[in-house]
């Protein structure tokens, strides 16, 4: 029963003339791990001839998606087909399975090799390690082997992803797990968040996708600011903590200070004397620069929390956005609660208004942020804004009695 | 048939209790953690309140990964980590040790691998990238392939810190951008360059017609009757090839071997260290899909990183380099020829233009 691929073993190796250039050179190679799961593995085995006419031929030869999951799911699947089918067989079903990755991408080995040996049994061997949005991704198998798969890996302790109009897989840095910038939980956020919305992430209701990303400072390791249609990025109220005798020790390894730490500071907040830095904190912007010039003698202050921002996504399909401030500072233990009441009044008003394929960013573009923010109920403030309006189309709203 | 696994059905367990894979010595510190040091490239100590030192091996991946080299990884992480490892949101895998005394032996191992060890700090980390021919359908280029082109070439910037900050490359094979290119550093990205090829006899069996319509950034797409059944037309000036029709519309392909290619955009960021973060410009509108080496790209994307290191300051992301010395200077400087291309003509367009008179001469 172990294996489902057929896997006979009786045809030859395909010639890939094109891809072994791409066994050479220091950079580990995508075509040598192709051929190490080739080596057992027939599906991985046509998978290399069909590349191999991608490079001879400069196009795709998969065919557009097809709808196949699991058994009360509406996502974490990927349908794919082959075009080249009748060449290349074992790749006519290519599909893959997007697995939910544990917080900031941790494993143990036992972990790694159980999911190994299942996807040994079920699928080609092949996996990214991992997607874009964080999943695990098993990459091609076949329609009968995905309920199989899916049920041993919920014994191994691992759930699907997200895809489609879903709330996709959440992710997070490392956070505190090794990181001593982090303003908040990271990777307990992006868990709990994960268990509030299994419904939500395995059965698409919405108009279109909605990521959430948890990066624990303004460094934003993951990328929130940029590809989450909510983002949680770390921050904090107070002063930053400064030891001077080690900023003094940066100065004597050669750090020039004034030029390179000072110099680069977006608030123009600090000063170098020769003995003493000092910080104007009401001018900090929380950028990070300066600890992470010396992070043994500078360190964020003690009250944490974090800044909510909506709205990224890439181009498609009005153009391309960056989040910008929802709320500009929730305390680290609010955080939590705070995101469930916010992220319900969100969604109301996305069901409400969105339309088919339009991410909440590019709905807050359509209807304005006024509108939006009257609509989920928060009262505007200047840290939204990089500047009030300059334009004069004023919507004025009908005063209310009693309004002079 | 392997359905010998139909116990108790499970579902919507969700992932794996975010603490349940920490090494002891994490949680031992967790959220304890004081501050961090850089042994060496690929190196990092991180020191925690308590005075424990932990240390991570950072190694590069080509994220498409057999089972046999994570069976490897996992025998690494038994020996010398205590059976943890961990990946990194760019796609490179960690070895997290307690010994210090272990760090070069696993150096070692790792490079017999042909696994090189490095992206940290100053140096380029590992490509994010898409899945191009390997598993796409609407991929205008390969991802896995220009990743390893122009890692090969960039290869010594992995394994040295010597950049005058961190820089971030990321490949998308079509405007989807799963890839999320659109704030690095350098972004190379596939293009398409002609309208959807209309498949008239399937579309109206496989699309709804309303949705297609309505799936069109620019208002392109018309309704059409063609040889007595519903279809549409496009309207070709109008056509940007952003391929958004044929996400919705299998019945619109845009694939096209000779005029699809890449294009290289620069000066993005999503830190907010110094600088606020940004979206990546366009320096080069086009160039030839040309696997398996795609030659021409490597060679772009290594002179943009040649340059950059020579003028760049200590510190001075990409994107704030360029803002110093000006685009014209970067035109200059890379010998990359200025179009009515790199001039934005979508909506909001005017904000890009230089509305001033500061001019560096």
């Amino acid at each position: 029963m172990a294996d489902n691929n057929g896997n006979s073993g009786s045809n030859e190796k395909p010639a890939t003339k094109l891809l072994d250039e791409l066994e050479e050179g220091p950079w580990p190679s995508f075509v040598t791990e192709i051929k190490s799961a080739a080596e057992a593995n027939d599906s991985a085995r046509d998978l290399l001839g069909q590349l191999e006419v991608s490079y001879e031929e400069k196009k795709s030869h998969w065919k557009h998606g097809g709808l196949v999951g699991v058994l009360g799911y509406g996502g974490g699947v990927i349908g794919r087909y082959s075009d080249v089918g009748d060449q290349f067989p074992k790749v006519a079903h290519f599909h893959t399975l997007r697995v939910n990755q544990p917080a900031a991408w941790f494993y143990s080995s036992e972990a790694l090799r159980k999911v190994c040996d299942i996807w040994e049994r079920h699928g080609s061997g092949l996996t990214n390690m991992h997607g874009s949005t964080g999943d695990m991704i098993l990459l091609g198998t076949t329609t009968d082997q995905l309920e199989p798969t899916f049920q041993e890996l919920t014994h191994a302790g691992f759930d699907l992803g997200g895809s489609g109009s879903a709330v996709r897989t959440p992710s997070c840095c490392v956070g505190m797990a090794r990181c001593e910038w982090a303003c908040f939980d990271t990777m307990k956020l992006c868990y709990d968040l994960t268990m509030t919305y299994q419904d939500e992430l395995h059965r698409p209701a919405f108009p279109y996708k909605f990521k959430f990303k948890c990066s624990g400072c303004p460094n934003d390791c993951v990328a929130s600011i940029a590809r989450s249609d909510l983002a949680v990025i770390g921050t904090w109220k107070d002063d930053i903590q400064i030891d001077q005798e080690e900023v003094g020790k940066y100065a004597a390894a050669g750090l020039n200070i004034q030029r390179d730490v000072c110099g680069n500071c977006p608030g123009k907040c600090m000063d170098w004397d020769g003995r003493a830095l000092h910080i104007e904190n009401r001018d900090c912007v929380r950028c990070m620069h300066c600890i992470n010039a010396m992070p043994k003698a500078l360190r964020p202050g003690k009250e944490k929390g974090a800044v909510i921002l909506i709205g990224a996504k890439a181009p498609i399909v009005q153009g391309a956005l960056l989040s910008s401030v929802l709320i500009p500072f929730v305390p680290a233990d609010e955080l939590l609660d705070t995101l469930k009441e916010l992220v319900q009044r969100i969604w109301d008003f996305w069901d409400e208004y969105g339309t088919n394929r339009e991410r909440i960013g590019e709905l807050i573009q359509r209807v304005g942020l006024p509108a939006f923010l009257d609509g989920i109920g928060l009262d505007p403030v200047p840290e939204m804004v990089a500047a009030p309006r300059d334009n004069p189309y004023i919507y004025f709203q009908t005063e209310k009695e009693g309004d002079q | 048939m392997s359905t010998a696994t139909v116990q108790s059905r499970l579902t919507d367990i969700g992932p794996p209790s975010y603490q349940k894979y920490l090494p002891p010595i994490v949680l031992r510190n967790y959220g304890q953690w004081r501050h961090h040091e850089t042994l060496a490239p690929g190196v990092l100590c991180h020191i925690a309140e308590s005075g424990e030192r932990l240390y991570t091996v950072r190694a590069g991946s080509p994220r498409l990964l057999s089972i046999q080299t994570l069976r490897r990884y996992a025998d690494l992480a038994d020996r010398y980590c205590g059976g943890s490892l961990r990946f990194t949101s760019r796609n490179n895998v960690e070895f997290l040790l307690e010994d210090p005394a272990r760090i070069e032996p696993l150096k070692k191992e790792l490079a017999a691998l042909g696994i090189p060890v490095g992206g940290t700090n100053n140096a380029i980390s590992n490509i994010v990238h898409t899945q191009g021919w390997v598993h796409c359908h609407s991929a205008a280029t390969d991802a896995s392939g220009l990743v390893k082109s122009v890692m090969d070439a960039l290869n010594d910037h992995f394994t040295h810190e010597d950049l005058p900050a961190k820089l971030r490359i990321a490949v998308a094979c079509c405007l989807n951008m799963c890839g999320a290119v659109h704030c690095s550093d350098i972004a190379i990205l596939g293009v398409h360059r002609r309208p959807p090829q209309i498949q008239h006899e399937v579309l109206p069996k496989v699309c709804e017609v309303p949705t297609l319509i309505a799936s069109c950034p620019t208002g392109a797409i018309r309704a059409a009757t063609v040889e007595g059944k519903p279809s549409v037309e496009v309207i070709e000036e109008q056509c940007m090839y952003c391929g958004n029709c044929f996400s919705v519309c299998p019945a619109m392909p845009l694939s096209d071997a000779e005029h699809d290619g890449l294009s290289i955009w620069v000066g993005g960021k999503v830190s907010n260290a110094r600088s606020k973060p940004s979206f990546s410009k366009l320096v080069i509108p086009w160039l030839p899909n040309h696997p398996p080496r795609w030659p021409e790209v490597v060679e772009a994307v290594t002179k943009i990183v040649d340059v950059y290191r020579g003028e760049a300051r200590r510190y001075e992301r990409m994107g704030e380099w360029i803002d110093r010395i000006g685009w014209p200077r970067f035109f200059q400087l890379t010998g990359f020829e200025f179009t009515r291309y790199h001039i934005d003509d979508f909506k909001h367009a005017g904000l890009s233009y230089a509305r001033s008179a500061h001019v560096r001469y």
